[in-house]
């Protein structure tokens, strides 16, 4: 059978383009994993959520809670403050609450360093922006990140409207004066932030600055739950969330 | 007549060129020997047998990565019929493979194997001293 | 089937040209190599602002991209005859405008040999993954029209039939890359500076203006070295459709205006300020900002004028102008107003290092050599009829 070279790569082309197409359906049809996934062993629900007392956070934050953050999870203590890596930190209350301020609140909280961290939203605006499903909402509500996955385009951080992802511009390893082991270190060129210290919550544990942090003036727990701690708390005192006409109904919560 | 000595010598030349990485190393007596691996001390039996952990160790740590983060899944089943913690550093590194020197590397480096990007954030505290710029 | 070997043969002037490109491509991969080694550590990237030149270049050239469809549209939609000549011209440009686009996302990235993840994990709920759609889409549907209509000129024979399908479908996609990048960036709550529904408008209308005007601009370089005539007339209608695309541009950038300082809205009008009245004693952006606006009010003098928009001489003065005004504020304004205050309040200062300079002429020098080859071999195969 006498075949013409044109005729040839022309069937070369169109078997690569039905290879590549199945591949191609297969990956779209497998995926299972985009919305949120489930968390094994959960028979009952539950959405972690936590609540800051301002009024017990004296600024004592840079003490220990935050350094119990950094410590426990190899966070790089990047000297140039463009810079930095951060899951926990300090801010003063007119950037964390921006529309808040007037003439009369000025005096008694203007100035105040207030934590912040990622909110682990239940309508999170990174995940939707997220290409590869590297950032995820869990079906316990965390915001999960996988650094296998992420190819550092950075949408996720232009999409946060609180500015909690840090980007790692440089390996951050040797920014870390001591490394834990139980819990890996990042690389150069991915995106990272808190993550409600999920590895502790599977062990049964609280978060590292809520233990950490005194006077109780962290408080997390299961927002699903309504006896539990925080639903009392919630219930009882009034509490304001950053930038709530967003729509992202972040689940860090502040008692003024 | 003096071009087919040229043909064929200049084959021969090519030939020789072409196939010394095959010859070179027996003929010199410094093939790179067999790796021998320090196995742990402390775990008696692998999670998996050993044709599979020697061609698929990468398939595994993938499937069990993948469990842990993207399901929440971290006690897992392994062939072996035991459960462990799905953590490499606490587990895989932390409780069998714990000499990254004699045993990850010593297949790794006779394989030629140094796409390796594992130990750039799963850390040992020895690895990590190494790589502090002074 | 490619024809590359009549890109081979030139005179002194081609070949220093080619070495110029050479060279620069050289220099910015070792620039992209000391990026990828070290972190994007060495751009003046910081943690509040995250995007910068490689994003802004990348917005710009989608831009670019539209200079086909200009002259596509009106020629196989509606038989306009003047375009004949151009529209090879245009196809090339904006299919390797669109090239260059791709690359200035890749070298942005911080993990670049995971981008297949994109693809693998496909997402359609991230406009990043139709940005990758649509984009590869739309090089693939020019690379095929291109090589087709070429290979046919060169054999002499009209090009096949099912070509007139794949440019009509080219006609609509071309008008979708820039809604979806416009996209990118009118979605996200967070901005308030980029959440506005004429984003995807500005872009196309921004994207008519300078694209037609980098076409005019090489149909008069090819005309001044004597290589090719695409005509006087085709110079004359696109001049036309710059000057009303930068008069429609200028007046949606007024409509922002309006409703931001009409409203006040703190969390708008900000961005306004740092850009045009500076900011917290940062003013970095305000002389580029009113030089952008200068250059195009002096463009759009020099357009509104028939007599001196048919004039080459102050038409090329006047597309220059277009390009560099939009360059202004479709890279710097745009992409550097939507980070600067940040989230936080931060007015973050950021300035492009010798780095990520290097990279980008890397990469301008790329679609420079990808646009002189193709357009040898285009001037080629039209000498040989």
């Amino acid at each position: 059978m006498k075949i013409t070279r044109k005729d040839f790569l022309r069937l070369s082309g169109l078997s690569l383009l039905a290879l590549a197409g199945g591949k191609a359906v297969r990956a779209v049809t497998d995926l299972a994993g985009a919305s949120a996934t489930a968390v094994a062993g959960s028979a009952k629900t539950v959405r972690w959520g936590m609540v800051i007392d301002l009024g017990k956070w004296r600024g004592q934050g840079t003490d220990k809670c935050i350094k119990a953050c950094d410590a426990a999870h190899n966070i790089p203590q990047i000297p140039d403050p463009a810079r930095e890596v951060k899951w926990i930190w300090e801010q003063p209350f007119e950037t964390v609450f921006p529309s808040e301020q007037t003439d009369y609140t000025r005096q008694t909280y203007a100035g105040r360093p207030i934590p912040v961290m990622c909110n682990h939203c239940a309508d999170p605006a990174c995940v939707r922006v997220c290409p590869t499903g590297a950032t995820w909402k869990r079906e316990d509500g965390i915001v999960m990140m996988d650094w296998h996955r992420c190819i550092g385009c950075k949408y996720c951080v232009v999409a946060c409207p609180y500015g909690a992802r840090s980007f790692n511009f440089s390996d951050p390893v040797p920014y870390i004066a001591q490394v834990t082991p139980e819990f890996p270190t990042r690389s150069k060129g991915v995106v990272e932030k808190c993550n409600f210290c999920a590895e502790r919550l599977a062990q049964g544990k609280q978060p590292v600055c809520v233990e950490a942090c005194p006077d109780k003036s962290m408080i997390f727990g299961n927002l699903a739950d309504p006896n539990s701690e925080i639903r009392q708390v919630l219930g009882s005192r009034f509490s304001i969330r950053r930038k709530p006409e967003l729509g992202t109904q972040p689940n860090v919560f502040y008692i003024v | 007549m003096r071009e087919r000595v040229l043909i064929f010598g200049g084959l021969a030349v090519f030939l020789i060129l072409f196939t010394y990485p095959l010859w070179h190393a027996a003929a010199l007596g410094t093939q790179a020997k067999q790796p021998q691996l320090q196995l742990p001390a402390q775990a008696k039996e692998c999670v998996a047998p050993l044709p599979y952990m020697r061609a698929a160790h990468m398939r595994l740590l993938i499937e069990w990565r993948e469990n842990a983060v993207r399901q929440g899944v971290r006690q897992i089943h392994a062939a072996n019929g035991k459960s462990y913690d799905a953590s490499l550093t606490r587990t895989c590194l932390g409780e069998c493979h714990t000499n990254k020197a004699e045993f990850c590397d010593r297949c790794h480096t006779y394989a030629g194997v140094s796409a390796l990007y594992c130990w750039d954030c799963h850390n040992k505290p020895q690895l990590v001293a190494a790589r502090r710029t002074p | 089937m490619f024809m590359f070997e009549k890109a081979l043969v030139g005179g002194r002037k081609y070949w220093i040209w080619i070495g110029i490109l050479l060279a620069l491509i050289f220099l910015g991969s070792l620039a992209y190599l000391r990026q990828a080694t070290v972190g994007l550590v060495v751009t003046g990237l910081s943690h509040d602002v995250v995007w910068g030149l490689y994003i802004s270049q990348f917005v710009f050239f989608i831009g670019l991209g539209a200079s086909a469809v200009v002259v596509v549209l009106p020629y196989y939609l509606h038989d306009w005859k003047a375009f004949g000549k151009t529209t090879m011209m245009g196809e090339i440009l904006g299919m390797c405008s669109v090239i260059v686009a791709m690359l200035f996302i890749f070298v942005s990235m911080g993990q670049p040999q995971r981008v297949l993840n994109v693809l693998l994990y496909p997402h359609p709920n991230s406009l990043i993954f139709w940005d990758l759609t649509v984009l590869s889409g739309y090089v693939l549907l020019n690379a095929v029209i291109t090589v087709t209509l070429l290979g046919a000129r060169h054999e002499g024979v009209p090009p096949p039939k099912w070509i007139k399908p794949v440019i009509m479908l080219s006609i609509p996609w071309a008008i979708s890359i820039h809604t979806v990048t416009a996209f990118i960036l009118s979605g996200l709550a967070a901005r308030p500076f980029w959440l506005t529904p004429i984003m995807a408008p500005r872009f196309l209308v921004s994207a008519f203006s300078s694209g037609p005007a980098l076409l005019i601009i090489l149909i008069l370089i090819l005309r001044r070295l004597k290589v090719f005539d695409a005509g006087l007339e085709a110079v004359k209608k696109l001049a036309l459709i710059v000057t009303y695309c930068m008069v429609i541009n200028v007046f949606f950038v007024l409509m922002e205006v309006f409703t931001i300082f009409y409203s006040q809205i703190p969390s708008h009008k900000e961005h306004f300020e740092y850009l045009f009245f500076g900011l917290d004693g940062n003013y970095q952006l305000v002389p580029l900002m009113w030089l952008s606006v200068l250059l195009s009010l002096a463009a759009l003098t020099l357009l509104l004028v028939p007599r001196w928009r048919t004039d080459t001489r102050l038409l090329t003065w006047a597309c220059v102008l277009v390009f560099i005004s939009l360059w202004l504020d479709k890279g710097f304004a745009l992409l550097i107003g939507g980070f600067v205050p940040s989230p936080l309040g931060v007015v973050a200062r950021y300035t492009p290092t010798l780095n990520e300079w290097t990279v980008a002429a890397g990469i301008w020098a790329t679609g420079a050599l990808m646009i002189t080859v193709l357009y040898k071999i285009m001037l080629s195969i039209q000498e040989e009829q």
